[in-house]
C-alpha cells in the first residue's frame, strides 16, 4: 500500500489549525496587556496557574517560550549568547535561551512581554528558582515562590501543612501585586474549568490506547500548549472537547496517526524540541508509533488528588505530587502503568542534559522496565533546545539497533 | 604540616579514621550537605561525617548516574557502591539541590546501609511559613533517627551537643580570623586540613584540639609581609588541597572562602536559650546561604561583597565544580557584583581532576599578578 496524498491528509489532525488560531490570539493578548490594562505573570510551566486566571492575570510561560525557540531552531544560538554571557553550557538550555531573550530583547514573537510579576513553583525542578531569581533581578518585580517539597517516599503531614499555608501567601500576593481582592467566587469555577480540561485532556491521550493509535506523542506535545497556558478557562475545556470529538471520530473512522502502526512505543522526558518532526519521520518509516509519553500526563496525572469542590485545599497537593516531584521508585510504577496501558514494545528515554530532576535516575528506571516488563529500551542524548548538543548520526544508529531488537523480539 | 599531623591523616584516609572510631563502638552517619543538624546526631551519640566523593575511578556509579552529574555526587556513590563507604551506618540526605534529590532515590534504591532518612528542608527561608516547616522537618528528623537507630534524644543531650557545636564553630571561625590577620601564620592546606577534620574527626576530640591549634597559632611571632595577594574562594565543596599551594606558589594566599566545606560550615552560632530545634532552624535561616536555598534576591552577591570587604580581598576565585547548577546559575551575577565594586575574579571550572599543576599555576599566575 502506497501513501497517497489523500490518505496523508485524512491522517493530519484537523484541530491544528484551531490551536494556531488561539495561541496567537493568547500571545497577542499578552504581548498588549500593557495597552489594556491587564497586569502579566511569568509563570514555571508546573505551577498553579489558576489563581492567576481568577484575578484577570495574563499567564506567561518562558517554558512555552522555550519549547517555540526549539520548534523554530532558535535554540543553539540563545544558548551560545548566554555563554559569553558567563552561563555555563551545561545549564538548562531553557533557562539559557529565555535569559538571554531579556538581556538583549530577542527572540521569536520579539521577545516575551514583561512580567509584572514572576511566579516560581520548584515542584518541577531547583533550576526554576535559580531563572527566576534572575529575572526578578533583570525585571525589578515581585517574585513569589511556590516552595514544594520534594516526595522521595511520601507527602508528609509537615509538607501539607507548608504548602497549604502558600496557598494563602499566594492569594495575598496576588491581592498585593494587583491591588484587588482575591475574588473566591471566581476561584471556584476556574478550578472546575481546570479540572474539567485536565479530565478532557487525559481522555484525549488516552485515546492512543486503541490500535492503531489516533495520535503520536509528537501530537501530544503541540497539542499540549493549552492545558499548560490556559489551563482554568473556557477555552481550553472547548478546545480539548473538540479534540477529544476528533480523536474519537479518527478511531471510529480507523485513521491511524502513522501510516502502518506494527510497534508501539512509550516516550520518556521532555521533547527534543528541533527535532521532532525528524524523530517522528524516522520512527514511522520503522512503523512504530509513540503512543504516549511521561510528559505530557504530567499536566493530568494528579488528577486524583485535586477535588474540583475544593479547589485551593486541593491543589496543594496536586501540585506538590507531579510526576516530576517524586522518588524514582514511584515514577516507575507510573512507567510500569503506562507500559501496561497502552500496550507497548518498547520505551525510548531522551537524556536530557537540560533536565536532572527528569533525566537523573533514568538507568534506574530503564532497569526496572526491563525487568518487570522485558520490553527493548534505547536512550538518546540531548539538550532539549540546544542543537549544538544533538549527534543525528548517534541517535540515528542507536534508533536503528532498538527498532531491530523490537522487530527481532516480534 | 607536622604541627597538625592528626587533621592531615584523617582526612588523607578517612576510611581508616573512622573504621577505628567505629571499632571504638561508635555508629556513623554520613551526610553531604552543610544544612545537616549534625546537633541532632551527635545529640543522639552517634557520630556524623562528610562524605567529599571518592579517591578512585568512577565506575559503578555510571549504572546510575549520566556523565554530566557532578564529580560530588558520582564519587560519593561510588563510595557506596564499591564498598569505600562500608563503615557508614546510615546515610542523611538534606534536601539541596536536583542532582543530590535523585542521589538520594538512588542510593535508597541500591544501597542498604541501615538508617536512612530523606530531611526535605524548604528551599526559601524568607518567610514565617518557612521557618516553622523548617522547624517541623527538624523535629520530625530527630524522632525519626531516635526510631531508626533505637536511641532517645533529650533537650538536655540536645543543648550539650549544641554547645559542642558552638564551640568547634568557633573555633573554626577564629582560626580563618587569625589567617585572615596575618595568612603567614599556616598555609592554606593546614587550614584545608583543619577544616575537612573537622567533618571527619571526632567532636570532642576537636573540642580538646582546636583550641590547642588557636592558642599555638596566637603565640606565633606575626610573619613577615610577603607580599603576597589576598584571594578569597567561592563555590560548593572543594576537595583539593593543592589549590591552595599552587596558589601560593603563584604569589597569592587564600584568606577566606564561601564554601560549604569552609566558611558556611562554621558562620553563626545556635542559640543557646530557648527550644534547641526551633534554635537549629534559625542559624540555617539566619546563615549564608547556599545557592540551592532562596533568601532574598541578591543575598549571595551581597554576602561576598561584605566578604572581599571584610578581609580586604583582592581577587575572588570561583570554584565551581563542573555541573553545579545552583553555581554555574548565580556565576555571572555575582561575578557583576565584584566587577561593580572593582574586585577582579576568575573562574576555575573543577572535573573529577584538577588540570595540571603547571596549567593551573599559568592561570592563577595571570591572574594574581593584575591584582
Amino acid at each position: 500500500m502506497t501513501d497517497t496524498d489523500k490518505a496523508k491528509d485524512s491522517r493530519k489532525i484537523k484541530s491544528v489549525g484551531k490551536m494556531k488560531e488561539i495561541m496567537t490570539t493568547y500571545y497577542i493578548d499578552a504581548k498588549t496587556a500593557e495597552q489594556t490594562g491587564k497586569k502579566v505573570a511569568w509563570i514555571t510551566s508546573g505551577g498553579p496557574v489558576e489563581p492567576l486566571i481568577a484575578m484577570d492575570v495574563i499567564p506567561v510561560y518562558p517554558e512555552n517560550y522555550g519549547a517555540m525557540i526549539g520548534a523554530s531552531k532558535m535554540g543553539g544560538d540563545l544558548c551560545q549568547k548566554a555563554e559569553e554571557l558567563g552561563y555555563s553550557g551545561d545549564l538548562c538550555s531553557y533557562a539559557r535561551a529565555d535569559i538571554v531573550c531579556s538581556m538583549v530583547d530577542g527572540g521569536p514573537i520579539g521577545g516575551l512581554p514583561k512580567p509584572d510579576m514572576l511566579i516560581c513553583c520548584n515542584n518541577i525542578c531547583g533550576t526554576v528558582l535559580k531563572w527566576y531569581e534572575i529575572q526578578a533581578r533583570h525585571y525589578n518585580v515581585p517574585l513569589f515562590i511556590l516552595d514544594t517539597p520534594f516526595c522521595h517516599t511520601e507527602y508528609t503531614q509537615e509538607s501539607r501543612k507548608y504548602v497549604r499555608a502558600q496557598i494563602d501567601e499566594y492569594t495575598h500576593f496576588l491581592e498585593n501585586a494587583c491591588k484587588t481582592k482575591f475574588d473566591h467566587d471566581r476561584m471556584k469555577e476556574v478550578g472546575k474549568l481546570s479540572v474539567e480540561g485536565q479530565v478532557l485532556w487525559q481522555e484525549v491521550l488516552d485515546t492512543a490506547m486503541n490500535r492503531p493509535s489516533p495520535m503520536t506523542c509528537f501530537d501530544a506535545f503541540f497539542h499540549l500548549a493549552l492545558i499548560v497556558t490556559l489551563r482554568g478557562t473556557q477555552i481550553a475545556v472547548d478546545y480539548y472537547r473538540s479534540l477529544l470529538e476528533e480523536m474519537k471520530q479518527r478511531v471510529a473512522d480507523g485513521i491511524s496517526a502513522i501510516p502502518h502502526e506494527r510497534y508501539r512505543l512509550l516516550w520518556d522526558n521532555l521533547p527534543i524540541w528541533y527535532r521532532v518532526k525528524w524523530m517522528s519521520e524516522k520512527f514511522a518509516a520503522h512503523d512504530a508509533c509513540l503512543v504516549a509519553d511521561t510528559y505530557t500526563s504530567a499536566w493530568c496525572g494528579q488528577l486524583k488528588y485535586m477535588d474540583e469542590d475544593n479547589f485551593l485545599d486541593s491543589m496543594a497537593e496536586g501540585y506538590t505530587r507531579i510526576y516530576l516531584n517524586i522518588g524514582v521508585d514511584e515514577m516507575i510504577k507510573i512507567v510500569l502503568e503506562m507500559v501496561d496501558k497502552y500496550d507497548v514494545d518498547g520505551f525510548v528515554m531522551h537524556s536530557n542534559r537540560s533536565c536532572k530532576p527528569y533525566s537523573l535516575g533514568q538507568y534506574d528506571i530503564q532497569r526496572a522496565v526491563q525487568k518487570e516488563r522485558g520490553i527493548p529500551s534505547v536512550m538518546i542524548e540531548s539538550h532539549m533546545i540546544d542543537e549544538r548538543s544533538f549527534s543525528e548520526s548517534q541517535s540515528e544508529t542507536r534508533i536503528d539497533a532498538f527498532m531491530e531488537m523490537i522487530k527481532q523480539k516480534g | 604540616m607536622e604541627r597538625f599531623n592528626d587533621f592531615y591523616e584523617a582526612v588523607s584516609d578517612t576510611g581508616k579514621y573512622i573504621r577505628n572510631l567505629k571499632n571504638s563502638g561508635k555508629k556513623i552517619l554520613g551526610y553531604v550537605c552543610s544544612y545537616t543538624p549534625e546537633e541532632i546526631i551527635l545529640a543522639a551519640g552517634i557520630h556524623p561525617v562528610r562524605l567529599f566523593g571518592t579517591e578512585g575511578n568512577i565506575a559503578l556509579a555510571d549504572a546510575h548516574l549520566q556523565s554530566y552529574t557532578c564529580s560530588l555526587a558520582r564519587g560519593v556513590l561510588e563510595g557506596a557502591l564499591s564498598g569505600e563507604l562500608d563503615y557508614l551506618d546510615g546515610m542523611i540526605f538534606p534536601h539541596t539541590c536536583d542532582t543530590i534529590q535523585r542521589l538520594s532515590d538512588i542510593w535508597r534504591l541500591n544501597t542498604d546501609f541501615g538508617f536512612f532518612s530523606d530531611v526535605v528542608l524548604p528551599v526559601k527561608l524568607d518567610t514565617e511559613s518557612a521557618r516553622e516547616y523548617m522547624e517541623d522537618v527538624l523535629r520530625k528528623f530527630r524522632s525519626d533517627l531516635e526510631e531508626g537507630m533505637g536511641v532517645t534524644i533529650t533537650d538536655g543531650a540536645l543543648e550539650k551537643s549544641i554547645e559542642k557545636y558552638n564551640r568547634i564553630r568557633g573555633c573554626l571561625k577564629t582560626i580563618y580570623e587569625l589567617r585572615s590577620a596575618d595568612p603567614g601564620i599556616l598555609t592554606g592546606a593546614d587550614v584545608y586540613a583543619i577544616v575537612k577534620g573537622s567533618m571527619i574527626m571526632d567532636r570532642d576530640y576537636l573540642l580538646e584540639r582546636l583550641p590547642e591549634v588557636i592558642e599555638m597559632l596566637r603565640d606565633r611571632k606575626p610573619s613577615t609581609d610577603m607580599g603576597k595577594k589576598r584571594i578569597a574562594l567561592t563555590g560548593s565543596i572543594c576537595n583539593q588541597p593543592d589549590i591552595y599551594t599552587i596558589i601560593e606558589k603563584s604569589g597569592g594566599v587564600v584568606v577566606w572562602d564561601d564554601l560549604c566545606t569552609g566558611s558556611r560550615y562554621f558562620e553563626g552560632l545556635t542559640d543557646t536559650n530557648g527550644d534547641p530545634v526551633a534554635a537549629i532552624a534559625n542559624r540555617y535561616i539566619e546563615r549564608q546561604i547556599c545557592p540551592a536555598k532562596h533568601m532574598s534576591n541578591t543575598s549571595r552577591g551581597d554576602c561576598i561583597v561584605e566578604m572581599v570587604r571584610k578581609n580586604n580581598v583582592q581577587g575572588v576565585i570561583f570554584l565551581l565544580l563542573k555541573f553545579c547548577d545552583p553555581h554555574d546559575f548565580d556565576y555571572p551575577y555575582i561575578k557583576g557584583f565584584l566587577d561593580r565594586e572593582d574586585i577582579p575574579s576568575m573562574l576555575l571550572e573543577i572535573e573529577d581532576q584538577l588540570p595540571s599543576e603547571g596549567q593551573l599555576m599559568t592561570r592563577f599566575e595571570t591572574f594574581i599578578h593584575m591584582l
